[in-house]
């Protein structure tokens, strides 16, 4: 005899039970399940598919929100965004008025210059123009929204330059003709060499290429809504906002419907820094304020990137409690499930526990067994619930290229209460199967 | 002399069946002396299997004491009483009763199981037993895969595994053909030559005959109790 081994016999548990006399009990639970492996499996399929969509769905669910609020906090979670919207009740007037009507909307200087004056914590102000046209390598084409803007946009909205430089404020003070471009436009219009230092060509007047700026959000055509709600393109090429009002001054003609469409545009979008994110949401108050004062007709929106997180967070925050209440439900089908097999298991084997009662075995001897069974049923379905589980969203990813991500605590939690659904479920029977008479128990045939 | 190991004094034990009262046993006493073989006889219904069980601690008296080794087990609870039947008693039932699903070596073990001896010692015990029962060929065979008499072979050295006190067997040979059943008399005979101590129910005259004493009963009270 060993002197680890006497050791080990000399451990008690809670309740009188002996390490090595547990240990057993696993050893003889396996064997006994082992024995009834067809039912054993079916028995624990309502764990296995329970924690497996609490896993895979969790998995599914954070993937699809971090991807959402990715692209909210790409905007910058101190920005508030305002964007020129052309107001719904104008077309009505610009479709009477045809060529000679020229639609005036949207966020001006005026307005600029208001938020500047009257809303403390504001730090700093990003106008952008908008253009839509085409831009020209050659004969290579791109259509392509032109936005012009100031120099501090890629530090505003969190977009990186990857190649050459920003226009610095000296360019855009001398209404310079450089550009930046966005990366999707690079393999259409360069796809063989570097554009830094190349000419693009829009209509008559030619830019110099001076940046290259990052791919938006991954995937450039499926975009936030936020970001690009209407019908913009894809490409994106950033110009000094002072030479775009040299170029094209503040009306714009658009062809439509076989007549031309004159809008007057101020400003297409405005970017507002505040300096605390603590006030971010007052600030955007006093910001709706002011604009509701100054435009009758809605011709703005107002997007508040924190305000949409927040909304985001929420929304998670009521997923994951219906997903709980779905997990909830259908491990207690597979807790029902497991304790009718447990059920019928103990009446079977009611001639075992008297014989194992009338050798020694006290009630609690009996009491573990069972309930080890039970464990080990459901602690093997949580298990393969959880391999499942962990596959499942990687095939997701894999073949319909959505992003999952398998947070840590879900497996572990998943896998918890699907142990400890054995341990409740599994009380009774094995509970019923201790209070036996061994007389009685004995003389069952 | 040595102090009797078994001392039933004046057991009466009653079991009602909804309003119906049934006195299985009536006022019983007796005493067992070490390395005693003794068979309970008696018509059926006399109260045969009802008195085993209290001798094996399975059940308790309605009234009256049972002294087990000189302690008295008629008040002990549950727990206490499964630790002696562990420790103290060896059962041999009519129907042998060994696990299915288990080995012979492992039927064997059962007792040593829930005394928490080490595993080692346990195997080595069994496997003992096993041989002095003529079964060492058949450690690892289920209990289905042996005859009648190997079942009750296999019973006789788990009842004897823990070294027990006093061995009760319940009509150890009715389910077997007469061959089987006076090999495992044989083996009784050399048990009790050894000095362990028997208790033998049965209805078998020819059975019971083999035994050195033999407490007759009727109706639930002893009708006469002899030594041959
Ligand atoms: N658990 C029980 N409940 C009710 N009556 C019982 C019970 N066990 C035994 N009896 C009754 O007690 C009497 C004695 O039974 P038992 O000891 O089994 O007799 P034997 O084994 O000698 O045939 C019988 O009348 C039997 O019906
Ligand atoms: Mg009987």
């Amino acid at each position: 005899m060993s002197v680890t081994n006497r050791h080990i016999h000399g451990i008690r548990l809670p309740g009188g039970l002996s390490v090595a006399r547990l240990r057993r009990a696993v050893r003889l639970g396996i064997r006994s399940l082992w024995l009834h492996r067809l039912r054993s499996l079916l028995t624990v399929l309502g764990i296995v598919f329970g924690v497996c969509s609490v896993i895979s769905m969790l998995a599914i669910g954070e993937g699809a929100s971090y991807e959402a609020q990715e692209q909210i906090k790409s905007l910058g979670s101190q920005n508030i965004i305002l964007r020129s919207v052309k107001p719904p009740d104008s077309e009505k007037v610009s479709n009477q008025g045809r060529q000679s009507y020229v639609l005036q909307y949207g966020i001006t200087y005026a307005d600029v210059g208001r938020i500047r004056a009257t809303i403390p914590g504001v730090t700093v102000i990003l106008p952008a123009r908008n253009i839509r046209d085409y831009v020209w390598n050659i004969t290579r084409r791109v259509d392509c929204e032109m936005i012009g803007t100031v120099p501090w946009y890629p530090a505003m909205r969190n977009h990186r330059v990857v190649s050459g430089r920003f226009f610095t404020q000296d360019e855009m003070e001398r209404q310079a003709s450089v550009c930046v471009l966005g990366a999707e436009m690079v393999p259409r219009l360069f796809p063989i060499k570097s554009p830094l230092g190349r000419h693009v060509r829009v209509a008559g007047d030619y830019y110099q290429v001076i940046g290259v700026m990052e791919a938006r959000g991954g995937a450039g055509e499926t975009e936030g809504g936020a970001e690009q709600k209407d019908k913009s393109a894809a490409c994106r090429m950033f110009i000094p906002l002072e030479t775009v009002k040299l170029r094209y001054g503040e009306v714009l003609m658009r062809r439509r419907s076989g007549s031309f469409e004159a809008e007057r545009v101020q400003l297409h979008e405005l970017t507002v820094k505040v300096a605390s994110l603590d006030e971010v949401i007052n600030v955007a108050g006093a910001i709706r304020a002011v604009m509701e004062r100054n435009h009758k007709n809605k011709d703005y929106q107002i997007d508040v990137p924190l305000e949409m997180l927040r909304r985001a967070e929420r929304t998670k925050d009521i997923f994951n409690i219906v997903l709980g209440s779905i997990a909830a439900i259908s491990l207690l089908v597979g807790g029902i499930g497991i304790m009718n097999i447990m059920l019928a298991s103990v009446t079977e084997r009611t001639r075992e526990i008297g014989i194992r009662r009338a050798l020694g075995a006290r009630r609690r001897d009996i009491v573990v067994q069972f309930l080890v069974e039970t464990v080990l049923l459901s602690g093997i379905g949580g298990i393969m619930g959880v391999l499942l589980g962990i596959t499942i969203p990687l095939i997701v990813s894999h073949v319909a290229g959505m992003k999952t991500i398998i947070t840590l605590w879900s497996p572990l939690l998943a896998f918890s209460i699907s142990a400890l659904v054995g341990v409740i479920f599994g009380i009774y029977p094995a509970v019923r199967a201790a209070n036996m008479d061994p007389v009685e128990a004995l003389r069952n045939e | 002399m040595t102090l009797p190991i078994v001392q039933i004094r004046n057991v009466h034990k009653t079991f009602h069946m909804g309003s119906v009262k049934v006195e299985a046993l009536r006022g019983v006493s007796f005493e067992i002396s070490a390395g005693e073989y003794i068979s309970i006889m008696g018509p059926s219904g006399c109260g045969k299997s009802t008195l085993l069980n209290l001798l094996g601690c399975l059940d308790r008296p309605t009234v009256g004491h049972y002294l087990l080794g000189g302690q008295d087990v008629s008040g002990m609870d549950d727990d206490s009483l499964s630790a002696i039947r562990g420790s103290r008693l060896g059962f041999i039932f009519q129907s042998y009763n060994l696990i299915q699903q288990l080995t012979v070596l492992e039927n064997i073990e059962i007792p040593l199981y829930y005394q928490d001896r080490p595993e080692a010692e346990c195997r080595e015990l069994a496997s003992k037993l096993a041989a002095r029962v003529g079964l060492s060929h058949r450690l690892g065979h289920k209990p289905f895969e042996l005859s009648g008499g190997q079942q009750q072979r296999v019973a006789i050295a788990r009842a004897l595994v823990n070294d027990p006190l006093v061995i009760l067997a319940d009509e150890p040979t009715g389910n077997l053909d007469s061959a089987s059943g006076v090999e495992i008399l044989e083996i009784f005979d050399e048990l009790n030559a050894q000095g362990k101590t028997l208790i033998l129910v049965t209805h078998d005259a020819a059975v019971g005959k083999r035994a050195r004493r033999t407490l007759r009963l009727r109706d639930g009270e002893i009708e006469h109790d002899v030594r041959h």
